[in-house]
């Protein structure tokens, strides 16, 4: 085991999708001799090349529309868009193209492009920096939407996404970058969890938190939070938000017969609201409380001064669990 | 020999209003272009010091066939969907030389990424017709496999499969298929493209990567109702400078001069000398689509000096001009274009519905939870029908 932080785990992650297909490629703005402008990719250029490890143009739909390209000639492209805000400029090759050119195609193409995009607030960063669009892409029929949130699953999960046949959305929780954990950078994925489904961080009976990417560490610390007040909290990572691990979920559910959900995104129209509409609709009978939500308010990301009231926190979370008793 | 190109005089902008400041005089756009040209309206072969083209008597009426039957194949499609057998159809009509022209001079191993009105490429990279027409139809999104042909699918959001050919381009360079052997690719857009940010992001990405891809632009002059004008203040190929990459006109009906200038446009980006802007300088005959009405934004003293410029009548001119084919030949090409057009018909009309659980195929390379329960809530919902189907057809008799 080596301790890494979750930037270096996805930097030895990309290593080895380098090192395990010469067709895989790394292409963004800055991605070269920079190494990223959060180092992810750093040292990857010097060691693969300029062919392998793109330094683009700055045009985010010119990288997508360019990695469909390379991928229809057999390529499997790992894109950076540089911060979450940046990625709509490609939302139409991402949508319109990348996520429907297989079924236009019926079966005769596959897209094995991986897009990653660090997302999330809390770096006390300036507009445009701070933003969680993740629902948009789970809307999108064709794509696989998943985040990572510690060092090990940042390791093994940007490996079997850059492994996939499908188009994958890669979020990474830009606030952990720096955190360390323990990372088994020499075994192979052999063991590591399957990408599209989630993990039960810490068992409980009293109530299920759902959560992803910069929210695990926030529900983690809640969980032992509450259980200094006597509440057990089963804390479930979605790992996967497209598709949705719902057996897992569900399970939980049935068990604890409450449910929160957690995420930076906007509630409304958030991946909580679709959740909550599935667990009600199969825990029906289980659940004590409604499903509760945790996010951002309706409103833009607000000036950096204001995200630690505007991001859900520890207190918020329990704030939810609490009321989740209160019905 | 060089023409001037006397289609379309520069004229002064009428729409300058007092709240909106007088444009610049729009560059001379007719006058300044030079045209590249080897067959004129009239059908007299003419010769271009940077293109020389020798072309047998075979190979001028094999284009003419091409021509003729794609056109046919246009014809029947806009009666079909008149009768109600397709949605929609982009017609190609007036575009046949400068898809036939650039389509023909392509290779086995080239790549073709076509707009959604390249059914004369299509015709030369070998695609059955009738495939154009399930996508028309409704039946499919198109659905076929890009690389039986190496014609990639149908592209409907204007511009994004520039970025496509040129993605796909830095493949061939990274698979070591450039050189004198090499492969090249087509990217096909119309002068409406020209405004998109994908085109132009595509023209920056080929520019400083060399990449062997040659943009076609079929210049129609109409983005649906808009004219040029309302696209582009500069003639379209001279924007390939500002990228740094060449830029040419050509004779968007004349065959010849599209093949010619294609080829050449083709072996460069296949020796590594890096993309080309090729514009051809054309016009939509027909409508947009079958649901568009031209006549509310053009006047049809246009559409006459255009078919004047026909692309077909020239050739057939020069093949008579210089009794390279008999009056035979003619009706022989006449007879097997009217029986593509039957076969293409037919084929239409007994095409089948797909099955409706068709539509849950494909979406990705392996199928998740949720979609295989939507799919057999699906399928069991309309199982639930099945008997009133009976009652239905009983009452019926």
């Amino acid at each position: 085991m080596t301790t890494l932080t979750l930037s270096r785990a996805l930097n030895e992650g990309l290593r080895k999708a380098l090192e395990a297909n010469p067709k895989a490629l790394i292409m963004g703005e800055d991605v070269g001799k920079l190494g990223g402008v959060f180092r992810v990719t750093d040292g990857l250029q010097k060691d693969f090349g300029e062919a392998r490890v793109i330094d683009t143009p700055l045009a985010e739909s010119g990288i997508i529309g360019t990695a469909i390209g390379l991928a229809l000639r057999g390529y499997r492209p790992i894109c950076e868009i540089q911060f979450d805000g940046f990625i709509f400029p490609a939302f139409d090759q991402i949508v319109s193209q990348l996520a429907k050119m297989r079924y236009r195609s019926r079966g005769s193409v596959k897209l094995p492009v991986t897009i990653r995009v660090p997302f999330g607030g809390g770096i006390g960063a300036v507009e445009h920096h701070s933003e969680s669009p993740e629902a948009l892409f789970a809307h999108t029929p064709g794509l696989r939407v998943v985040a990572c949130g510690d060092p090990a699953d940042a390791y093994a999960m940007i490996q079997q996404a850059a492994r996939s046949d499908d188009p994958v959305l890669f979020f990474e929780p830009k606030r952990r970058y720096w955190d360390k954990a323990e990372v088994d950078i020499d075994g192979g994925l052999a063991a590591a969890l399957p990408m599209d489904t989630a993990r039960v961080l810490a068992d409980g009976t009293d109530v299920t938190l759902l959560c992803y990417g910069p929210m695990v560490r926030t529900c983690a610390e809640a969980a032992v939070a509450a259980a200094s007040d006597g509440r057990s909290i089963e804390v479930i990572d979605l790992r996967s938000l497209a598709p949705l691990d719902t057996e897992t979920i569900f399970a939980s559910v049935r068990k604890t017969g409450r449910c929160v959900v957690v995420h930076e995104a906007v509630v409304a129209g958030g991946l909580g609201s679709e959740i909550a509409a599935q667990v009600t609709q199969e825990c029906f009978y289980n659940l004590e409380a409604p499903v509760l939500r945790v996010g951002a308010y309706t409103t833009p990301y607000p000036p950096s001064r204001l995200e630690e009231y505007y991001l859900p926190d520890l207190d918020r979370v329990l704030d939810a669990v609490d009321r989740s008793f209160s019905y | 020999m060089a023409v001037k190109d006397a289609g379309r005089a520069a004229r002064p902008d009428k729409r300058a209003t007092a709240d909106r400041a007088p444009a610049r005089e729009p560059e001379r756009r007719a006058d300044s272009a030079e045209l590249i040209q080897l067959l004129t309206p009239e059908g007299e072969r003419v010769e271009h010091p940077d293109y020389p083209l020798e072309v047998s008597a075979a190979e001028v009426k094999a284009l003419y066939r091409d021509l003729v039957i794609v056109r046919r194949i246009d014809f029947e499609a806009i009666a079909l969907q008149r009768q109600g057998e397709l949605g929609i159809w982009a017609s190609l009509l007036g575009q046949e030389a400068a898809q036939v022209g650039s389509g023909r001079a392509l290779g086995p191993r080239d790549m073709a990424f076509p707009t959604y009105r390249e059914h004369g490429v299509a015709w030369c990279r070998g695609l059955d017709p009738v495939k154009l027409l399930e996508l028309f139809r409704g039946v499919s999104h198109g659905g076929w496999d890009p690389t039986e042909h190496n014609f990639h699918l149908y592209t409907i959001v204007i511009g994004s499969q520039t970025l496509h050919a040129t993605g796909y381009a830095m493949g061939v360079q990274r698979d070591g298929a450039v050189g004198e052997d090499g492969e090249a690719v087509i990217a096909y857009f119309g002068d409406g493209a020209t405004s998109q940010g994908d085109v132009n992001e595509a023209f920056i990405w080929a520019s400083v990567n060399n990449a062997p891809v040659v943009f076609f632009c079929q210049n129609n002059q109409w983005a649906i109702s808009e004219p040029l004008e309302r696209q582009s203040r500069t003639p379209l190929f001279l924007r390939a400078k500002g990228f740094g990459f060449p830029g040419v006109r050509v004779d968007g009906n004349d065959v010849l001069a599209c093949l010619a200038v294609t080829r050449k446009a083709m072996q460069a980006a296949r020796e590594g000398q890096g993309p080309t802007l090729i514009e051809a300088f054309t016009y939509r005959m027909g409508a947009h689509t079958t649901t568009d009405d031209p006549t509310r934004y053009r006047l049809s003293a246009e559409l006459e000096s255009w078919k004047l410029k026909d692309p077909i009548e020239r050739v057939k001119q020069y093949l008579i001009r210089t009794q390279q084919a008999e009056m035979s030949f003619f009706d022989e090409v006449e007879a097997e274009a009217a029986a593509v057009g039957s076969r293409v018909r037919a084929a239409c009309q007994q095409m089948p519905d797909p099955e409706p659980l068709t539509m849950f195929d494909y979406v990705m390379t392996s199928e998740t939870a949720q979609l295989a329960a939507e799919r057999d809530g699906f399928a069991a919902y309309l199982d639930s029908f099945a008997g009133e189907d009976a009652v239905t057809a009983q009452e019926a008799r």
